[in-house]
């Protein structure tokens, strides 16, 4: 029995270890090897550059967004970018800005600083709100080769971007009372609704969830609700269910891999984006974008609504994984599905190895390096 | 040592991760599942039309393996479907119509009759929707034993003009003269094609087939154009070949080649010859596009319908057409349904259990399209 296992053993050992292929399965389902066996004929002019709308933004935003600069310029991808200085302490988001991205129908930002109190509103949500940037969307992914306390995530948000309770109304009825307006639409709900399972239907998803609070505020939430179950009963081969949301995010830290689709209103969907994008390696890694019918912007998914800290920006130590992957996310969007997973396995391979990480993701590099390191693994 | 070796030989033969993965499989990731972030805008889930023709011969027993997977997968296309048979005058005008309301056809192949004088409705249907690039893409498929290995050709043929301009006139009685036509226009529009492709699909090579050294003219003007495009892309090699030397380095060292560019002719011939090589017309995808429209059908068709035996017993590949229509749902912006059409055919083809005819089984059509529509997830 030895006699005969020794020589088989040695076999499998070495073409384990000769193969290129095998690694990639003795490590985890996801192939590292960078063609994707696919056949697609694009249309004649599909390779004409496309102008894309920047936005640099505030804290490590200019670093981040001058990352995927870089990378872009690397790998020769047919985008080019129009530039525009917006500050989160500017009134309103200049109407040129308004016009460049109506021009291009699609732009990547950074995040842009909204204070705290005050009189000034976040020009984020003015963005998403003038452009009818209707739905958020976070893919929250376990990365290979990252260690988190959850395994197995993949959840992705689509949060309800321009009404609820971030609809902006509210004043001081008498000195020391003040309202705050949370409008809820059928309108609203209903497409959000429709954008949802739409993406469940188009990716192959198996559940969309919707999270509400309708047993406190019932006309409102289960406004939402009711429209959810309508647009749920046109999909009979995607599973839908409810969940309360305070069940939802007990849920998300104690047994996240229930969760496939999740389809929120305004508010809730900031929380459990940021939940699930923490449980699954944090709000540096997390691609996401806002799109609507006409337009779509990209910016790193969760952003637990800061900019990053002073200490960050000095060091020049933030993560530019989530920026690189939501830019992934867009150069699907305008087409160009070979360059997008060229991007995305680069940026797979940098996080798999290791070696160059940033201090959110425990390890010391600054994001230049992380910048190298991808451009040096793109083929 | 054998109570050491037996685990050991137990953990490595199992797959740790994936149960469904054949771990001793070469090369072909048969996992379904893309881990690719993909954000569709509102109202891309939409059925979409497309233009149904299923043709002569085993065309529609294919297009109707295609209709079948499509309605398994619950694909948002629905078919529009005209009947064509290579006998008929001329392309029906609601036909036409049809596609150029629809952008996009999927087709069985049309008989040609020899001789006589009616000529190809392939043909004029390419000419009418000025459909000017036919792309062919050969490729070895895993598990599919061939004799030339690491073939991975696209064949990129001008479509409109060249030796096909169909225009023949008899001087005299007992001599016919036949006119190839060569402009820059669709040389020119064929090599960016050819380069654009290969830039978007990260390909590095693009090869220019001709025979400019007896055509000097024409092909001169074919290779010119090519050339002032390669310019233009200074990260993509170029090189040119002539057409008998690029059909006998295509049967003895397949792996030089990577994107090909060619005339009318030429690349029929080498389409037909890399399709051979690589596993048959049997598998192999491929379609025509213009600047407007797109039509999908079997790569490399030999020329055929399909001979009459295999009509009758039912016998016919369907995986050529069901891989062109991955394609199309990608054209149709549907990755996510290409991607699982695609990977549900590669993974029958590797099992290797249900294989029609030309491909050394004996399944019939109705097998094979039920082997894919039990592989779809």
């Amino acid at each position: 029995m030895a006699r005969r296992s020794l020589p088989v053993l040695k076999q499998l050992c070495a073409r384990s270890a000769s193969s290129d292929l095998f690694p990639n399965l003795l490590r985890l389902g996801l192939a590292s090897g960078s063609a994707r066996p696919v056949t697609y004929m694009p249309r004649p002019g599909d390779g004409a550059p496309r102008a894309v709308t920047l936005i640099p933004g505030d804290g490590i935003g200019p670093l981040v967004t001058g990352a995927v600069e870089q990378v872009m310029e690397a790998m020769h991808a047919p985008v080019y970018f129009e530039r525009y200085d917006v500050h989160g302490d500017m009134k309103s988001v200049p109407p040129e800005v308004i016009e460049s991205i109506r021009k291009n129908k699609v732009c990547l930002k950074g995040g842009l600083r909204t204070p705290v109190g005050g009189g000034v509103s976040s020009l984020n949500v003015q963005l998403r709100k003038e452009l009818d940037l209707y739905a958020s969307l976070v893919n929250c992914f376990n990365l290979p080769g990252l260690p988190t306390r959850h395994e197995n995530v993949d959840i992705v948000v689509v949060r309800e971007n321009t009404e609820g309770e971030y609809s902006g109304l509210e004043h001081e009825v008498v000195p020391g009372v003040v309202e705050s307006l949370k409008v809820m639409t059928k309108f609203c709900s209903e497409r959000i609704a429709k954008y949802a399972f739409e993406y469940a239907y188009l990716n192959n998803r198996k559940k969309v969830t919707a999270v509400h609070k309708a047993n406190i505020m019932k006309l409102a939430d289960g406004l939402f609700l009711e429209s959810c179950r309508e647009v749920a009963s046109k999909y009979p081969s995607i599973k839908y269910n409810e969940i309360i949301v305070d069940n939802c995010c007990m849920q998300l830290v104690s047994k996240p891999e229930q969760f496939d689709v999740m389809v929120t209103p305004n508010l809730y969907g900031n929380l459990v984006a940021n939940t699930a994008a923490g449980i699954a390696g944090g709000t540096g890694v997390m691609p996401g974008g806002n799109v609507g019918a006409d337009h779509a912007v990209f910016e790193q998914g969760a952003s637990a609504g800061n900019v990053g800290k002073e200490k960050i920006v000095e060091q020049k130590k933030a993560n530019p994984v989530a920026l690189l992957l939501s830019s992934a996310m867009m150069l699907r969007h305008l087409q160009f599905p070979s360059f997008a997973d060229r991007l995305e396995t680069a940026v797979k391979r940098v996080i798999r190895e290791g070696r160059c990480r940033t201090k959110d993701l425990g390890g010391d590099s600054t994001t230049q390096e992380v910048v190298d390191a991808v451009i040096a693994n793109l083929d």
